[in-house]
């Protein structure tokens, strides 16, 4: 296990340096001077030597790049453009709320994903299990952008049941659990289909195993069979699973930020864009693809821990 | 000499017989209806609206849908008919077009990779693993702030998106069939590697990818309706769902039916081609599902 675990970390390592190297290789050799890019078509020729020379676009290719790749290690992703303020912490100071929205995401899903699945297993071949499943990929095609946007005008602008803007109130967890819902429901809703899928196959695989057949012979109630032997065991795939789905819950996360101007790394990277903050844009997507990494890595080390094929066939 | 070592027949599945079986699945006719409106739309938008949908009258801003205009105008009084009808194109185009390059260069990174030395399999390998580590959303923004909004940067994105997925697939695939017996007596015969991946491994890998990447139509109208959402797809004033959809946000406390026409018809072509490639996956390769 520990070698499979070096091996895998050491793959994440390697990843996440071939990444950092696609980024910088996007902003330094594509066409486009990064300093006129960041002040804009107005600045004049010194302005631009200037800031050139504070950013190291003077040196060679290779030294930008090693540069750029110890200080990303090392946490300094550079300075924002207009306060001075280092990007990793303005960064990190979003990353809580794009977690809480995953995680209101993950809720979602779980909390009607796997009732769903469940439910869908047990009436196999009925007009349930049927609406289920169609529905389950109706879910998951919907992009959520859609959804959010149509959340955002039926909940929140024509019935008024929920705020429509904004992270809530700081130090007042009711009022930010309150606008959590329908941002969250938006990033998590696809997923409600992916997990009713999943619980549903692996429901129907434990189903026949023998351990639930030699329950029913000695007599033990259907729904006692169920829920505490079958689906404890169905619902494992699941976590794996969701080690993909907060990855790209995270691009989800984006859009729901934008749609109800909640703050967070997504909304960060969207206003950076708008202001031509050039640096806090490669570090939110830095700190995002670290983040994307890191979750599958764990995912897979938690695989690896259950199920010894997955480990000897790396 | 392809007579003397041909390669197993690919699976030989009539279109015919296909269709038959599609045609009897209830999701599968609708999944059919719902792509042939979206097609339909967008092939005869000019004769089914004589608005032109890039035309400003600002006497006519936000007027509800009604008679004069089937989903009402935006607030530039434009109608919203002919911007969903005409931005249809837009959709279909950059799925399309982006699928098809994608489909190529990942048929051939596969095969490389899959016939290729180890060494290169690897690094191959750890680059698609590394790409595909940027949150699609995070690779869009940052690739657009370098080289500008532009219907190009979607569809680089969508290639970026999708190619290593694809390649990974055909290499697999190829590396299975690189060590059967009609691979191996083809080269005992001194056919070169050009030859051997063009006739005998290609025909047996390419059938599941092209099914797959039908499948990954929807999620390509998604990304361009995003992109052009955020501002960052098609520029303005083409119409494009996502930018309609952007109108509708941005106006969403005055009125509600600019939301609802752009949302619209990305619900109706995702839900439409996403049943149709389910259905059409269960039909001609059951092996696959699941693997959506």
């Amino acid at each position: 296990m520990l070698n499979y675990a070096l091996k895998r970390l050491g793959l994440a390592v390697v990843i996440v340096s071939l990444a950092m190297l696609m980024l910088f290789c996007m902003i330094y050799l594509i066409p486009g001077d990064p300093a006129s890019v960041a002040l804009g078509p107005r600045a004049t020729e010194a302005m631009r030597e200037a800031l050139r020379i504070k950013m190291g676009l003077d040196q060679p290719v290779w030294m930008q790049f090693w540069n750029f790749y110890i200080g990303a290690w090392s946490g300094d992703l550079g300075k924002e453009v207009l306060s001075s303020r280092p990007v990793l912490t303005v960064v990190l100071e979003q990353l809580p709320f794009t977690l809480a929205l995953i995680a209101g995401g993950i809720s979602w899903s779980v909390a009607l994903g796997i009732p769903l699945g469940c439910w869908a297993a047990v009436k196999r071949g009925s007009l349930a299990d049927r609406v289920v499943g169609i529905l389950s990929v109706a879910v998951i095609a919907v992009p959520s952008f859609v959804i959010a946007i149509y959340a955002l005008l039926i909940f929140a602008v024509a019935l008024r049941w929920l705020p429509a803007i904004g992270a809530g109130e700081p130090g007042n967890p009711g009022d930010q659990i309150l606008h959590l819902i329908l941002p969250s429901l938006a990033v998590g809703l696809g997923w409600v289909g992916y997990i009713a899928r999943m619980v549903r196959a692996s429901m129907l695989e434990v189903l026949e195993a023998s351990h639930i057949r030699t329950a029913r012979a000695f007599g033990l109630p259907e729904r006692q069979i169920t829920y505490r032997y079958a689906l404890s065991i169905a619902i494992l795939p699941t976590v794996t699973l969701l080690g993909v789905g907060i990855g790209q819950m995270l691009s989800s996360a984006v859009f729901a930020e934008i749609v109800f101007a909640r703050p967070g790394v997504g909304k960060l990277v969207y206003d950076a864009i708008l202001t031509r903050n050039f640096p806090v844009v490669t570090g939110a997507v830095l700190v995002t693809t670290v983040l994307f990494v890191l979750l599958n890595l764990i995912a897979d080390l938690i695989v690896g821990a259950l199920d010894p094929r997955v480990r000897s066939s790396f | 000499m392809s007579e003397a070592v041909s390669s197993p027949p690919a699976r030989q599945s009539g279109p015919g017989r296909a269709l038959r079986r599609l045609l009897r699945e209830p999701l599968g006719v609708f999944a059919i209806l719902l792509v042939a409106l979206v097609v339909f739309g967008a092939i005869f938008a000019d004769l089914l609206t004589q608005y032109d949908p890039t035309r400003i009258n600002p006497r006519e801003r936000f007027s509800p849908p009604g008679a004069d205009h089937l989903l009402g105008t935006d607030q530039l009084g434009r109608d919203l008919f002919a911007r969903v009808l005409h931005g249809g194109r837009i959709a279909l185009y950059v799925a399309l077009v982006s699928t098809a390059i994608s489909l190529a260069i990942g048929i051939v990174l596969g095969l490389i990779a899959g016939y290729g030395p180890r060494w290169l399999d690897n690094l191959m390998i750890l680059v698609f693993d590394a790409v595909k580590s940027f949150p699609t959303v995070m690779l869009a923004l940052a690739l657009v702030t370098l080289v500008g909004p532009s219907l190009t940067a979607v569809m680089v994105v969508v290639i970026l998106v999708n190619v290593p997925g694809y390649a990974r697939i055909i290499r697999t695939q190829t590396i299975a069939l690189k060590t059967s017996e009609f691979v191996t007596a083809a080269q005992s015969m001194g056919a070169s590697s050009a030859r051997i991946l063009r006739v005998h491994v290609l025909p047996n890998v390419i059938g599941p990818l092209v099914i797959l990447a039908s499948m990954d139509i929807p999620v390509v109208i998604a990304i361009e309706a995003g992109m052009s959402f955020l501002g960052l797809g098609v520029r303005p004033p083409t119409p494009s769902w996502g930018s309609i959809l952007n109108d509708g946000f941005s106006n969403i406390r005055e009125t509600a039916w600019i939301a609802v026409a752009g949302g619209l018809p990305i619900i109706v072509t995702t839900l439409g081609f996403t049943f149709l490639g389910e259905t059409l996956r269960d039909v001609l390769d059951p092996r696959l599902k699941g693997r959506g």
